[in-house]
């Protein structure tokens, strides 16, 4: 490895496009994930999985996989003894604790995919063959399959528990009978989001290991200390017992890295063998296991003036949690309730909410979790308030939003485990104005103009987007004698290309280029503790603590340098791996000497050469923005081809536009193919209707639309050192809405009105149909 | 279970020889016997396009082929585009146009579209969609991945005229 370039940089970083680090590693083959971490004697499990919805489970006859050569081990919840319980890590909505999961199935199942038993043999195939061999006596019982059952309790998930009604509460602002009062016109509607689920690339998996004393775990990520105290508690060992190790991460998108019941089976099993154990989820295991999203029901009612003031909004939210809370399962619900005023004015609003449980896979966060669904519900009554009333919709949206004057914005306590709330700071209307500008928004055809024999339609949503969840962030920076630095950070990298962006972070404050950084993430052995990457937390958290780290450095090696040369602090500067004079920029003190010092006992050199840094964030940054959508709509084939989409949000600081735009692009087409194609389905049985990646249908190249991403810089964040607020989910949140927006613009000639999702051609076509037949 | 074979194959230009079971498919020799974990696996059942290799230079999906029928073939991975510790001027322009984020799809899209500049190595922004329609990438959008399809091309066909 070559020392970094000893001319000075004093170039700026962040805020430059600059290619990943990283990426030759995955371009080369080289990349490690987890089903690429191999040991000698390393062996292989599998899951097996309950094919019914909701059953008792009498019993199980094992010998047979028991005696296949290669098996080693056949555990069903029997044999685990007191089965732990996974406790829910976000989000505890008043009695969601009712509803926990255990690790392995006893005694009943409750949804299809839940895992019964647990094989381990020499070989996946072996294990997969096994697998066939166990026979379970289920006894099956009536499934609750939809909210309306599970509302009608009939039927109930859990007899112990009474109810299917997991948490009920009612969240308000304001006066809402009062604003209602006012109301010169009003409309309710009932909306509905349908169940999907990020499919990231690469399906979950754990490598454990047990040497009688240590555990190590491959294959964390998202929060792996949370996970380890979990585990540690599980297994009855002291957390510095058990390591848990972050492999390459094929993306993750809020559903990878829970705690899962896998997370505690393989590394028993692996306890129990004295072997490492491998388990790599396949493609349908993971449709069905893997936390499923965004289920959600929605009867939304507002009040406004003839003149389009809207003067109070309120809501009653339904949320399918599936069988069990997950330890995020509440998380999604109860941000509907927070996201549904959205960015305008409404400080008379009301909302119900319900959380449910059903015999369907548990639901968990998935990126811009109840954000999604609440723009979805709310822009779509937004145009059809409009209609009603005769406004042009992007008027309706311009006269409510939030101004600048009176931003920051009380948004009340929305939610039921956190405080009150606001937006921080920006120019909403400024952000929705340059939207309508990018796409040419007033000169496209619109409201179903017909264009060979196309209809064309023009769809607005107008968001707010929450970031960097606390409380914390941990960075450690060390200087080597080799005239390079290492930078470990306590957040994980899914692909988002952190590491490149730590690096310029680091690369600013001690004035170096970012080659010269190489960055460690993801083990709980490189920092202390470390509350890892969901929420858009990474770069606002963990990059500030990043940033604290290197102006930590930085000031101890000038306070060193003055002390040792006599010479004044406020003479030197940083730079090139150096302190320098700033008067000639000589060398005062060389930092890999000093880290060769430090090697060598030298305590003072230590201290200026291994640092560490801790950010805790005080208030929540929030992000906003506009997307519109041009659409053609095929009537008589409901095809459905998005011509134009412009994602527009103000992310505060950008570290690094080209991957900035990367997270946009990537977010818009994700959001977009999931309103058309993505869904899971169920049939009356429980029985998971979509469960391959051939029914499960995710966008591919030829259905990505061309996506016009726009980050504004118009409000840096006050809550962080970098000014950053979170850039990974804002081009997601609002796509349902403007989509569903503009294809219900494109159709309103034929009097189609839109109110669920998916857009599926089966859904469109069938509502083409319906409008017909009433016309 | 039938026995084991034994099978002779070329893979990046080496001769290997190794035991399987008949029913190991090509994906699972290729990562587990040969140790080229640089081909993945994304859905097991032919559609995410993760897991293609070359195959006498045609892409396929090594996880619906089984290892036998390979036998005496001439493969290509990820791992055998550029020499050992370099990368060519298709891996090159990924990173340049960030065509890649997780990167757990790029393996089996970098083989893909190395057929396809072989067979045309002039396409249009259709040609590259079309022809990238069979790999799902869940990260990028799809969107730079054609770019850098497009710009590596250009470079070839400048430095050829
Ligand atoms: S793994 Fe072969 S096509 Fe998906
Ligand atoms: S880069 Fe993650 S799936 Fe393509």
């Amino acid at each position: 490895m070559n020392a970094p370039d000893r001319a000075v940089d004093r170039a700026t970083h962040v805020g430059t496009p600059t290619v990943r680090g990283e990426d030759q590693r995955f371009l080369t083959g080289a990349a490690r994930f987890t089903d690429d971490v191999r040991f000698e004697r390393m062996v292989h499990a599998a899951v097996l999985r309950s094919p019914h919805a909701n059953a008792r489970i009498r019993g199980f006859d094992a010998a047979a996989a028991a005696a296949l050569p290669g098996v080693l081990l056949v555990a069903t919840a029997a044999d685990l003894g007191e089965v732990p319980v996974i406790p829910l890590r976000l989000a505890p909505l008043p009695g969601l604790d009712r509803f926990v999961q255990r690790a392995i199935a006893v005694d009943r199942v409750r949804y299809v995919g839940e895992p019964v038993a647990l094989i381990v043999a020499e070989s996946r195939y072996i294990a997969e063959d096994a697998l066939d061999l166990i026979v379970v006596d289920y006894e099956a019982l009536d499934p609750v399959t939809n909210i309306a059952q599970a509302l009608a309790g009939t039927a109930l998930v859990h007899e112990a528990v009474g109810t299917n009604v997991g948490s009920h509460y009612h969240v308000a602002r304001g006066d809402p009978a009062g604003g209602f009062a006012r109301a010169e016109y009003t409309r309710k509607e009932r909306f509905r989001c349908h169940r999907h689920t990020a499919a990231p690339m690469e399906t979950r998996g754990l490598v454990a290991e047990y040497d009688g004393a240590a555990m190590r775990v491959w294959g964390a990520t998202k929060v792996p200390f949370f996970n380890r105290r979990l585990l540690a508690k599980m297994l009855d060992l002291p957390e510095t017992a058990i390591e848990m190790i972050e492999t390459d991460i094929g993306g993750g998108f809020g559903v990878r890295g829970e705690f899962y019941p896998e997370d505690y089976l393989v590394p028993w099993a692996a306890m129990r063998l004295r072997r490492p154990v491998k388990w790599i989820e396949d493609r349908r295991e993971h449709l069905m296991a893997t936390n499923h999203a965004r289920e959600t029901e929605c009867e939304l009612e507002i009040g406004m003036k003839r003149d389009g003031t809207i003067v109070g909004l309120r809501a009653t939210v339904w949320a399918d949690l599936g069988a069990y809370t997950r330890t995020g399962g509440g998380v999604a619900i109860a941000r509907v309730p927070q996201f549904l005023p959205g960015p305008y004015r409404i400080p008379d609003y009301a909302c119900e909410v319900f959380a449910l449980h059903s015999n369907k896979t548990p639901v968990g966060t998935y990126r811009g979790p109840g954000r999604y669904e609440a723009n979805f519900f709310r822009e779509r009554l937004l145009d059809l308030a409009a209609a009603d009333l005769g406004l042009d919709p992007a008027a309706l949206r311009e006269k409510n939003l939030v101004s600048a004057q009176e931003i920051p914005y009380d948004i009340g306590t929305l939610v039921p485990f956190e405080g009150p709330n606001a937006y921080e700071g920006g120019d909403f209307h400024s952000a929705y104005r340059q939207a309508l500008a990018a796409i040419g928004h007033g000169s496209l055809p619109a409201k179903g103009a017909v264009i060979d024999g196309r209809l064309h339609g023009v769809g607005l949503a107008c968001f707010t987007e929450s970031s960097g969840a606390g409380p914390s962030e941990s960075a450690r920076i060390v200087a080597r004698p080799d005239g390079r630095y290492e930078v470990y950070v306590g957040v994980t990298t899914m692909g988002q290309g952190h590491e490149t962006v730590f690096a310029q972070i680091a690369a600013d404050e001690l004035g170096l280029p970012v080659a010269a950084f190489q960055v460690f993430h993801g083990s709980t052995s490189h920092v202390d503790e470390g509350w890892g990457t969901y929420h858009s937390r990474a770069i606002v958290v963990g990059g500030s603590a990043v940033k604290l780290a290197g102006a930590a450095m930085r000031d101890k090696l000038i306070e060193l340098a003055a002390r040792r040369s006599g010479l004044p602090a406020a003479e030197l500067r940083v730079g090139a791996g150096a302190v320098l004079r700033e008067s000639d920029a000589s060398t005062v003190l060389d930092v890999a000497e000093l880290a060769r010092a430090a090697a060598e006992g030298d305590a003072e050199a230590r201290e200026a050469t291994h640092v560490k840094a801790r950010f805790d964030i005080k208030m929540r940054p929030y992000s906003y923005g506009t997307h519109v959508a041009h659409v053609a709509v095929d009537p008589e084939t409901a095809q459905v081809e998005v011509l134009a989409y412009v994602a527009l949000e103000d992310v505060g600081r950008v570290i690094n536009p080209l991957l900035a735009k990367g997270q946009a692009v990537g977010g818009a087409v994700q959001g977009i193919g999931a309103t058309f194609l993505d869904e899971l389905l169920y049939d009356e049985a429980g029985q998971l209707v979509s469960g391959t990646f051939a029914d499960y249908l995710v966008p591919t190249s030829t259905e990505a639309p061309p996506i016009q991403a726009i980050f504004l810089e118009e409000a840096p964040s006050a809550s962080n050192p970098l000014g950053a607020k979170g850039a990974g989910e804002g081009a997601i949140v609002a796509t349902g809405a403007a989509v569903a927006n503009a294809v219900a613009d494109a159709l309103a000639p034929l009097g189609v009105k839109i109110t669920a999702l998916p857009l599926s051609l089966n859904n469109l076509a069938a509502s083409i149909r319906a409008a017909r037949r009433r016309a | 279970m039938p026995e084991p074979r034994e099978i002779e194959l070329t893979i990046n230009g080496e001769r290997r020889a190794g035991r399987c079971e008949p029913r190991t498919t090509l994906v699972d020799f290729l990562r587990e016997t040969c140790a080229l974990t640089g081909t993945h696996v994304g859905c097991e059942h032919g559609v995410c396009g993760a897991c293609t290799v070359l195959l006498d230079g045609a892409p396929v999906r090594s996880c619906l082929m089984f290892a036998v029928q390979a036998a005496g073939a001439r493969l290509t991975t990820v791992e055998g585009l550029a020499p050992p510790g370099e990368m060519n001027d298709l891996q090159r322009a990924f990173q340049e146009h960030h065509a890649l984020q997780c990167g757990f799809c790029t393996p089996g899209i970098l083989t893909t579209m190395t057929a396809l500049l072989a067979d045309n190595p002039t396409p249009t922004r259709e040609d590259v969609r079309r022809a990238l329609s069979g790999n799902i990438c869940r990260c990028t959008g799809y969107e730079p991945i054609v770019q850098a399809v497009l710009d590596c091309a250009r470079g070839r066909a400048g430095r050829a005229g």
